[in-house]
């Protein structure tokens, strides 16, 4: 068992609001890390964190140490950070593109120019993306064409040509419907093989069955992390229960 | 006001209207180096003002934090947009003509109205890059790409017919202005076409404020002649214009 | 890790650049105020400020010369009266129209007509104005000038028409529905909910329209040269020739005026009125547009 990400006392804000309090975790390797807890609670805030997404924000800064595969992240740059740490959005986000082009912006902009190998990063990655008998006839056309699961497993293919390490959920499927939803369920559960998966969700079932570890916020604050079965099961914690069981959020 | 024009001037075009040089004789003077003098005007301008107008939009849309500075320029160009053409002319006098002794010629010409019209186009383009969803940044950017390389890649591509429907309607602009070109010196009877950026030149509106200035009938009917030449240019710019832009938005759907 | 370095110096290079792109707006101001100012403080040199300002004489190139800028001024102002008279009331009506009352269809062609009428030459204007306009003035008022006012207005006020009506529009367009919907609810008839809740909601925005489209008058030059006249004269008869502001600039970089010369420097004396006239303008009508900005979300 490794610890590949790993926050101490992270503090965040937006300005002058305080987004996370104290926030201490410990990620492990190949498994799949939920996180939950309602509107504003800072979820989206931490895991945008984790790849410095939030340095895109002017009003954002943080406090705290934020350590991945041993090193703190503001030790590198942070598009070598971005490329090691993959992240798939709320809603599918292709490029106005060809399928082809989306994926192979990213091996491109790593430096890779020879044709062949970026016919077989493509091909690959969308194999991964358990796209590719849907669309491999089809890879000059639009991205925009496909349908909102399509897109979204365009989106994790396209993430998982540049070979990360740890790929990042922001809710992706929020906008989904159930098919597709459970689609991206299996490939997750696929994926982690390979991956380090953190998700943000808030489809409480979606946690308990995707995931291996759980995290609970409340308020910026990190409630609970355990466990997924026995954080659904026995919750330590009062408030943890109570949005589980849907008393509130 | 149209029909008024094409009333006393269709009968004035000609090929040979086209083809010659303006004289004292009406029967005989055309357009051809005022015609020349608007089409080099127009291209030196396009190409210093489109991509110093595109560098500032990126600039204060992608790059500039909210500081007081950006916050200076910002309203400084709002401000500029609003400043009369001939106040451009006097600079353009001041600091070309004479301060960089560019004398009265098509460089000095084609810099006053880069700086005439850069405002407009900024503003332009930064509303077409407004546009392009923040999500193709963030995409981008979880790849792994440099900020140039999101917007190089994906924003420019994204925002490029916006862009260029904003730069062909200033370009048209600056063509049609008569005021900062008299006032740089532009000639208004030459006889030749401008070989260098340095000769001296005539444009289409200045050539028409010539000849609607004189008193004799023959030359209003010219300078209706060289108003149909002159709309049938800024008509055919802005129907690209508007082409680009139907186009445009007939593929976007995020 | 060298790409990545040579990657980063890239990065900030072309961010310097691009910060450079966006500073020749703010050298351009700049430029324009400094030789403003320089020239005219040589001018000022010559002839005191206080008669500039306050004379009532303008004859530069005649002997004794005069320096009175108030003549220049009285003729721009004629004209900004004159096309506030015809485009203030015109537009509004049009945007009213447009924004309230217009199906779509209509809308389709009156928006690119005014586009249009928007991007024509101000010099075909002047052009209209002279070939026009004035004569058909002077078939109903005898003993017109043949430079008269009264013509560069009229064109003046047609030229800043699609300005006062697209500002406006916007202005009443950004009027939520629902300010709409609860005054039909009580029973008011269109043209009530127009007048009474669109046009006083949006009061500011057409304000700053009209402060806008003055500015713009004041600045307007071909039409003005070509069709008011080269008289600089306190008058308030618009059937007589007049001169502007801008029109005297042409004229005297039209002429062969020698480099340095006083007359030379009254070009940036008078460009250095016009520009604070409209710059206080533009400024205000900014102001206006955002302070009073009613929030709706």
């Amino acid at each position: 068992m490794t610890t590949v990400i790993k926050t101490i006392n992270l503090n965040a804000w937006y300005g002058e609001k305080l987004a996370l309090i104290d926030v201490n975790t410990e990620i492990e390797e190949n498994k799949i890390t939920a996180i939950i807890g309602p509107s504003g609670c800072g979820k989206s805030t931490f895991i945008r964190c984790l790849n410095r997404m939030n340095d895109l924000v002017d009003i954002f800064r943080y406090e705290g140490e934020i350590i991945v595969d041993n090193i703190n992240i503001n030790d590198i740059e942070p598009e070598a950070l971005r490329k090691n740490v993959g992240m798939v959005f709320q809603k599918p986000n292709p490029f106005p593109k060809s399928i082809y082009d989306n994926i192979a912006f990213g091996p491109k902009i790593q430096g890779v120019k020879d044709k062949g190998e970026l016919d077989s990063i493509v091909e690959q990655s969308l194999k991964k993306a358990a796209l590719w008998d849907e669309v491999k006839d089809r890879l000059k056309d639009s991205a925009l064409g496909l349908s909102g699961g399509q897109q979204q497993r365009l989106c994790i293919a396209r993430t998982v040509a540049v070979e990360p390490e740890i790929i990042l959920f922001d809710e992706p499927c929020s906008a989904l419907d159930p098919i597709s939803t459970s689609k991206i369920e299996d490939l997750m559960i696929e994926l982690k093989k390979k991956y380090t998966i953190v998700i943000v969700t808030h489809n409480m079932q979606q946690a308990a069955r995707a995931s291996d570890y759980t995290a609970f916020f409340l308020d910026g604050k990190l409630i609970e992390f355990g466990d997924t079965k026995q954080l659904f099961r026995k919750p330590v914690e009062k408030s943890t229960e109570d949005y589980i069981i849907g008393r509130f959020g | 006001m149209l029909w008024d024009a094409w009333d006393k001037g269709a009968d004035w075009l000609s090929i040979k209207f086209l083809t010659s040089f303006p004289s004292r004789f009406p029967e005989e003077a055309g357009i051809k180096s005022a015609l020349m003098g608007s089409i080099w005007l127009m291209v030196l301008t396009a190409i210093m003002s489109i991509p110093m107008g595109i560098g500032s939009a990126v600039y204060l849309e992608e790059y500039a934090r909210k500081s007081i500075l950006t916050q200076l320029i910002e309203l400084n160009i709002s401000n500029l947009a609003g400043v009369p053409s001939i106040v451009y002319g006097i600079l353009g006098l001041a600091l070309f003509v004479r301060g960089l002794n560019m004398e009265r010629s098509l460089i000095s010409g084609a810099l006053t109205l880069t700086l005439l019209i850069l405002p407009i186009i900024i503003i332009s383009s930064r509303e077409a890059i407004r546009a392009v969803p923040s999500s193709i940044r963030d995409a981008s950017y979880a790849l792994g790409a440099t900020k140039w390389q999101t917007i190089s890649y994906h924003v420019l591509p994204a925002a490029i017919p916006g862009i260029l429907t904003g730069n062909i309607l200033a370009l048209s602009r600056a063509i049609g202005e008569a005021a900062p070109l008299l006032m740089i010196g532009a000639l208004t009877f030459i006889a030749f076409t401008p070989e260098s950026i340095f000769d001296p030149f005539t444009a289409l509106p200045i050539q028409i404020f010539n000849w609607a200035s004189r008193p004799q009938a023959e030359f209003q009917y010219l300078a209706a002649a060289a108003i149909l030449v002159l709309l049938a240019l800024l008509m055919t710019m802005n129907a690209a214009a508007i082409i680009i832009r139907n186009k445009y938005q007939k593929n976007l759907k995020w | 890790m060298d790409r990545l370095r040579i990657q980063r110096i890239r990065e900030l290079a072309i961010e310097k650049t691009l910060f450079l792109c966006a500073l020749v707006s703010v050298l351009t101001t700049m430029g324009i105020v400094l030789v403003l100012v320089f020239e005219t403080l040589s001018f000022f040199e010559e002839v005191p400020i206080l008669e500039f300002l306050t004379g009532t004489t303008w004859a530069p190139s005649f002997r004794p010369q005069h320096f009175g800028v108030l003549p220049l001024i009285n003729g721009t102002l004629m004209i900004a009266l004159g096309a506030a008279v015809i485009a203030l009331p015109l537009g509004i009506a049009s945007a009213i129209y447009l924004s309230e009352y217009a199906k779509p269809g209509v809308k389709a062609v009156v928006k690119p007509v005014l586009e249009i009428l928007a991007g024509i030459p101000t010099v075909v204007y002047g052009y209209f104005a002279i070939s026009f306009i004035t004569p058909l003035i002077r078939e109903v008022v005898p003993g017109t000038n043949i430079f008269n006012a009264a013509s560069a207005s009229i064109v003046v006020g047609i030229m800043i028409l699609p300005m006062v009506s697209s500002l406006s529009e916007d202005a009443m367009r950004s009027v939520p529905g629902a300010l709409r919907e609860g005054a039909y609810a009580l029973g008011s008839t269109k043209f009530d909910v127009s007048t009474k809740i669109v046009v006083p909601a949006a009061l500011s925005g057409i304000i700053a329209s009209f402060i806008l489209a003055i500015s713009r008058a004041i600045g307007e030059t071909m039409a003005v040269t070509l069709a008011a006249g080269a008289t600089a004269k306190m008058t308030l008869n618009f059937f007589e020739s007049i001169q502007t502001m801008t029109a005297y600039i042409v004229q005297v970089s039209l002429g062969d005026t020698p480099y340095g010369s006083i007359e030379y420097r009254t070009i940036f004396a008078v460009g250095a009125v016009l520009f604070v006239m409209t710059f206080i303008m533009n400024i205000a009508s900014m102001w206006i547009k955002n302070r009073y900005r009613e929030v709706y979300t």
